[in-house]
């Protein structure tokens, strides 16, 4: 198997407690499965919630890869939290990486003490759509909805956006494996809503922009 | 974590560079695994405490790392097979115990994991704990990926038992708490018994038993040259050759991809780092001009290389050695490939990988737009009540008092999160320590009250000690235990208060007040979240002389969640009045706590219902009782 871009470099943005590790390991662990090396890098430990999460993740074909992206060579950015998806931009984006966004806004605790503004979300998002080639917005719960699987959801929008080589089937039996009988049927339905968000079947999703390469 | 026990030789599964070690274990066999928990290590033992049933382990917890370390290798003395993991303070701990079991000797297969972490991503230091190895005589592997994470834990064993030594395997975090591609082994059948032979003594014929040691290391090198960890991949004849181990192989291998540099420059990787397969390193280098070693923190490698090359000078000739004293490697901070790439272009003239600089300015342009995102305690955490109520005590006293910090989730407490209360930081034990000297230091004409904060797993650790010598010397120092139930930091670990065993069954509680009451001190047991009346004993404990203990007691809000449903908060925002009240926005600015947001739109308080986990002390805290529980009557 080859990959079209090798090492395939995917980051994977948020804030402790959404669900930032256990995102990676479904999308890593259905890589293996598809027979690629993969290499998940997290950054966590001092993370308690509401510090900033990201996990580097690499697919190759050939080698196993290091467990960190170089500056500038993220392919697909998947935020979980829009200004977290923005501030990685600066040292891993590049004008061809593509993103995958939830709109909805965690606090950081300088917005909340009055210290910093947390700007307006739709500006947030058109900034990212400046600097990379495309910006998918998910928005993978809706009001009164637990946010408790929102990462599956945007994990389920990756894989239906066909952004990864990784069939679908790769990713549920990676769910299988890694989540409890009791929580395996409301992540895979999660995943799912997910795979029809990136299929256009559902109509929370909203592409705002796709930007021509030149 | 079903992967860890999978018994499918030859399947490829994700590993976590720690559940590869853990994997590695098991596959040597292992017996008997005791640790305390610790940043990037804590996976090694918690895998193998989860599957201790299936493959016969004994699995503990243990009150601090060089008990862990004696208590495993009491299980290698008695002929089983044993592994002690911890990060690299523990180390530290271990050190004394390090440096005696090295001259008295090990029997069964004794593993000694240090796991260090570079960049202190999670940790109060930057160590480089390879040092040890050298320092204490001991031999020493550093796996460079997953798979040799799992194959080199499983061959440390087999050199361990062929020694007579414990053997160190150094990880990092890169490796420890990432994951990648781990084709697993074998699981062996085991039918150890235990039984005690022999005379283990360090101290009776000293110098003779430093001179076995020091064969027992010539054996290792022998044993390490044909080691299939050590290895070289390039072109036959490369005048450069880069010399790496541990994370600098795939960093290498990426950094001389991406540079084109695959028929020029040669990669010579090495997982046996102490001693040097000095052979199998003079055979590789026997046409090379220059070298560069990549290796992360200290130049440990870099420094033992030299002096071989100095001693093999006439065989091999000048080389140039590049790396951390030459400017080309920073020895400190955790290495990446960019970190690889530079040095390399500037070392071979090379023209540089450059990103488009206007795109960098434009990216970095849109970081000044959003705000920063400082860790902060967890909605519902009983930290910020306690420090909160400390913060609030020590003003009321007036007397410049200050706080003496450890190591735990509060140690955030330094900054914003914890109302910059903590004003030092350094090792485990050392608030209470460093609040003894300042306890007696009166002659002098210091007069500020001193608050030692610490805890409960840390009281257990390291504390003790210095409550003791706080008592016999009737040191002026109020420690504040903030006893939250567990080892909250790495993932809520049982601990000797805690009532569990590392397997999750009952186990006897040792109660931190009994402690206190046994020293002779003075000790108070108070919930945090009772704020008022927290804030009050604090002051009141601060208007009195010699050694006294204050606990605060409340669980750690994530353990609690796991155990029931909590109540879900709203605020009323009819009763909320907004600016208008005086309080200055008390909930969402002042008391910072991220479940309770500013509504820009009603200019009211309002909680979000996301982050809250319902513990309620903003309800407490609320001057207009506007923060309600859902259902409860208003």
């Amino acid at each position: 198997m080859t990959l079209e871009k090798d090492p395939l470099n995917l980051i994977i943005a948020g804030v402790g407690g959404q669900g930032n590790i256990l995102a990676s390991q479904i999308v890593a662990t259905a890589g293996i499965k598809e027979g690629l090396y993969v290499t998940v890098g997290e950054t966590y430990g001092a993370s308690q919630r509401g510090g900033p999460v990201m996990s580097h993740i690499r697919f190759s074909a050939r080698a196993q890869c290091g467990p960190l992206i170089p500056e500038g060579e993220a392919d697909i950015i998947v935020g979980l939290e829009p200004i977290e998806a923005l501030r990685i931009i600066g040292d891993f984006g590049n004008p061809k990486t593509r993103v995958i966004v939830s709109p909805r806004p965690i606090y950081p605790i300088w917005v909340l003490s009055g210290q910093a503004k947390y700007p307006p979300v739709e500006e947030v998002l058109q900034k990212l759509g400046e600097l990379v080639a495309e910006v998918r917005v998910v928005k993978a719960i809706q009001e009164g909805e637990t946010g408790l699987v929102a990462n599956v959801v945007i994990v389920g929008d990756l894989a239906g956006s066909g952004m990864l080589p990784i069939a679908l089937q790769n990713f549920e039996d990676s769910i299988r494996e890694i989540f409890a009988p009791k929580d395996l049927a409301l992540n895979l339905q999660a995943f799912r809503k997910g795979v029809e968000l990136a299929r256009g079947k559902a109509v929370a999703s909203t592409p705002i922009k796709t930007r021509k390469r030149k | 974590m079903v992967t860890i026990e999978l018994n499918q030789p030859g399947k490829t599964v994700l590993m976590m560079g720690d559940e590869a070690i853990a994997r590695g274990a098991i596959e040597a066999g292992v017996d008997f695994c005791a640790s305390y928990p610790g940043t990037p290590a804590t996976e090694i033992p918690e895998s193998l405490a989860r599957v201790a049933d299936r493959f016969n382990i004994y699995a503990e917890w243990s009150t601090n790392e060089i008990v862990a370390f004696e208590a495993a290798t009491a299980a290698s003395l008695a002929g089983l097979r044993a592994l002690v993991a911890m990060k690299q303070n523990g180390v530290n701990v271990c050190s004394d115990f390090l440096m005696t079991v090295n001259l008295a000797g090990t029997n069964g297969g004794l593993v000694f994991v240090a796991a260090d972490d570079p960049s202190a991503i999670s940790s109060s230091n930057e160590q480089d704990s390879r040092s040890y190895a050298r320092y204490a005589d001991l031999p020493l592997l550093e796996p460079a990926d997953f798979q040799e994470a799992k194959d080199m834990t499983k061959w440390a064993f087999e050199v361990s038992e062929k020694l007579g030594l414990p053997c160190i395997l150094r990880s990092v975090t890169r490796l420890s708490h990432s994951r990648g591609n781990v084709k697993l082994g074998e699981l062996p059948e085991k039918k150890r018994t235990a039984k005690f032979e022999g005379v283990y003594i360090s101290g009776a014929f000293v110098a003779a038993q430093h001179a076995a040691l020091h064969q027992k290391l010539e054996q290792a090198r022998e044993d390490f040259e044909p080691s299939r960890f050590n290895f070289y991949v390039g072109p036959r004849k490369a005048k450069f050759v880069i010399v790496t181990c541990g994370s600098g192989w795939l960093y290498s291998r990426e950094a001389v991809a991406a540079l084109g540099l695959e028929g020029k420059v040669g990669i010579l990787k090495i997982g046996t780092t102490w001693p040097l397969p000095e052979k199998f390193i003079i055979d590789h280098l026997k046409n090379v001009t220059e070298v560069f070693v990549v290796e992360e923190v200290d130049p440990f490698l870099e420094q033992n290389l030299k002096i071989l090359l100095a001693e093999q000078a006439k065989t091999l000739g000048p080389i140039e050695v590049y790396g951390a004293k030459s400017g080309h490697r920073p020895p400190f901070g955790e290495l990446n490939q960019d970190k690889v790439i530079t040095a390399l272009t500037s070392i071979k003239g090379l023209q540089a990988r450059t990103r488009d600089e206007k795109y960098i300015e434009k990216a970095k342009e849109a970081l000044t737009y959003i705000p920063p995102r400082m860790p902060t305690f967890c909605t519902g955490c009983p930290h910020r009540a306690s420090l909160w109520a400390i913060k609030s005590a020590l003003k009321l006293d007036g007397r410049d008092g200050f706080v003496t910090g450890d190591i735990g989730c509060y140690s955030i407490g330094a900054g914003p999160a914890g109302f910059f209360q903590l004003k030092t930081i350094h090792c485990m034990g050392a608030g209470i320590g460093l609040a003894n000297g300042f306890g007696k230091l009166e002659k002098f004409g210091f007069n500020q009250p001193v608050i030692a904060v610490c805890g409960d797993s840390t009281f257990y650790h390291a504390a003790i000690p210095a409550l003791i010598n706080a008592r016999v010397n009737n040191s002026n120092v109020l420690m504040v235990v903030l006893d939250n139930g567990g080892t909250a930091m790495t993932g809520f670990q049982p601990h000797p208060g805690s009532g569990c065993d590392a397997l999750g069954r009952p186990a006897p509680t040792v109660e931190i007040e009994n402690i206190c009451k046994a020293i002779g001190v003075e000790v108070r047991v108070r919930d945090p979240f009772e704020i008022s009346q927290a804030v009050q004993d604090i002051y009141d404990m601060l208007q009195e002389n010699g050694p006294r203990v204050m606990v605060f007691r409340r669980r750690c809000f994530r353990i609690e969640a796991k155990e029931k449903l909590q109540k879900k908060y709203y605020v009323d925002q009819t009763k909320c009045i907004g600016d208008d009240c005086g309080c200055a926005r008390f909930c969402s600015r002042v008391f910072n706590c991220p479940g309770i947001i500013w509504d820009q739109e009603a200019q009211r308080a309002k909680i979000d219902e996301m982050v809250c986990t319902g513990c309620g002390v903003c309800a407490t805290l609320c001057p207009r009782g506007a923060i309600i529980v859902r259902g409860a009557a208003s």
